[in-house]
């Protein structure tokens, strides 16, 4: 007791301490992804936002690439830059390994505005391009007190560049291999299964020289490299020579996962389709 | 019968332990690394590059602004000087060499523009702001970069060192790597010094 009383000061002391870091540490939050035009400070009227809306989701029609504008009241204690880079790492514009996104994002009490690009897109809003478009067409109407026309003209110039921009054309859902060590375990009660039926049938080495042909064959086909095929075949012939597969009965009731998801998410509503970025872009303020 | 199915087991324990060694992450996380680092060369190469445009641009503004575009042009010359590996990133001694160089490089293009602030021509040239816009642009590169190649140094960093892990890294001689520091550590440790005398800071 009485040492718990003389470690009390210390404990209140150790509490207050993390309460300060983690307020200290208290950046503004990355809202969720549900429209193109987020605007948290209710500058814009719900017809504007739809306006810009309709002009964004034109576009992402006609050549795939996704842009979006947020607003917000303040960045700080972040700098815009790194609030732009953040909320890019969660939203993931663009599609996938083309990375076709840009952020259009302003602070509006901080008077300060980002056009922040992902990779697919730093060819065609170069840096210098975006840092004209934000001094010479936005700023001048932001200044005016003018949000709604500095952001479509914008808008405006950012989709232009990119519909001169031969990107490859949007695509229908793809189907997306995972990678070789989410169907591993799938492959190895394959080999299992496979192994206990063909023993069944064909004997004991015969079955396991087929087994070893086909998950060899498989392996070959998936990854496209023939070493990791031969040590798989190999791996597969002796499981099944030495009985791994035990008569392929009870193995019922087990799914695969494993095998690749088919393409991201499309239904309603609106998501990023996976782009990736490295801080390309340009600010201003105003 | 029964040996059978141990033996089935043991092959399916030594597969699973495999993965569950920390082998695999081990090797991805190098790999991640490894691209995270040839980014921030990437970047800083990129910004060396802009250097000799810039100076240009400036010279035919403000020629008489010796001392800073010098001081640019060496530090350009020193960064240059620097053998850019990937094996540099394992070596504490060279990252450092690395990272005073390039941080010599940045103060001295932060001058540059300072100085440039003084001559409204110059900031009126088309040129010069495009260069600006680029130069901006590949400070947060860079930045970006170097944070992203802290945070996989870290991942790594933390497999190695963490049980059963450690075991694995040290079977193969995986050792920690060092990470960046911030260039300055000294002089942003020391409350800044403000003073009102008249003579101007420099």
């Amino acid at each position: 007791m009485l040492r718990l009383g003389r470690l009390a000061p210390y404990l209140t002391a150790w509490l207050l301490g993390m309460l300060l870091i983690a307020s200290a540490h208290a950046e503004v939050a990355v809202p969720p992804l549900n429209a193109r035009v987020i605007d948290l400070t209710q500058t814009l009227t719900p017809q504007q936002q739809q306006a810009i809306e309709r002009n964004l989701a034109e576009l992402e029609q006609l050549k795939g690439a996704q842009i979006a504008v947020l607003l917000v009241p303040s960045t700080a204690p972040e700098t815009i830059e790194q609030y732009a880079r953040r909320v890019l790492d969660v939203w993931k514009l663009g599609r996938k390994g083309i990375d076709d996104g840009a952020l259009l994002l302003i602070a509006k009490d901080d008077r300060t505005l980002r056009i922040e690009t992902q990779y697919g897109l730093e060819g065609v809003i170069p840096d210098a391009i975006a840092k004209r478009i934000i001094a010479e067409d936005i700023t001048p109407l932001f200044k005016r007190g003018d949000y709604y026309g500095g952001i479509e003209v914008g808008v405006l110039r950012m989709s232009r560049l990119v519909q001169g921009e031969p990107l490859p054309p949007p695509r229908e859902k793809s189907l997306s291999w995972a990678s070789a060590q989410d169907f591993f375990p799938a492959l190895l009660f394959g080999i299992f299964v496979l192994g206990g039926f063909l023993r069944m049938l064909f004997g004991q080495l015969l079955g396991a020289g087929i087994a070893s042909a086909v998950i060899g064959g498989l392996l070959w086909f998936l990854m496209g490299t023939l070493t990791f095929a031969v040590i798989g075949a190999v791996i597969a012939f002796v499981f099944v020579l030495m009985g791994g597969g035990s008569g392929g009965g009870g193995m019922g009731g087990w799914s695969s996962h494993g095998g690749g998801n088919w393409g991201g998410g499309g239904g309603g509503g609106f998501s990023g389709g996976g782009g990736m970025g490295g801080g390309g872009g340009a600010s201003g303020r105003w | 019968m029964l040996r059978r199915h141990l033996l089935a087991v043991f092959s399916l324990l030594v597969v699973l332990s495999l993965s569950g060694c920390g082998y695999n992450d081990l090797q991805t996380q190098d790999e991640q690394i490894k691209a995270g680092w040839s980014e921030v060369l990437n970047q800083y190469q990129r910004r060396a590059d802009l250097v000799p445009n810039l100076v240009n641009v400036v010279k035919g503004y403000a020629a008489h602004e010796k001392d800073v575009l010098t001081q640019v042009t060496n530090a350009r010359a020193q960064v240059g000087q620097i053998k850019i590996t990937p094996e540099l990133a394992n070596d504490p001694k060279a990252l450092q060499n690395f990272q005073a160089a390039q941080g010599q490089l940045g103060s001295a293009l932060s001058r540059l523009l300072v100085v440039s602030e003084n001559y409204p021509q110059l900031k009126a040239d088309g040129l010069f702001r495009d260069l600006q816009a680029q130069l901006e642009g590949t400070e947060n590169r860079i930045t970006v970069a170097r944070n992203r190649y802290i945070q996989s140094v870290q991942v790594f960093n933390t497999t190695v060192r963490k049980f059963p892990s450690n075991l694995t890294a040290k079977m193969f001689g995986m050792a920690v790597k060092p990470n960046f520091s911030v260039e300055n550590e000294k002089e942003i440790s020391k409350p800044p010094t403000v003073n009102f005398d008249s003579k101007p800071a420099q």
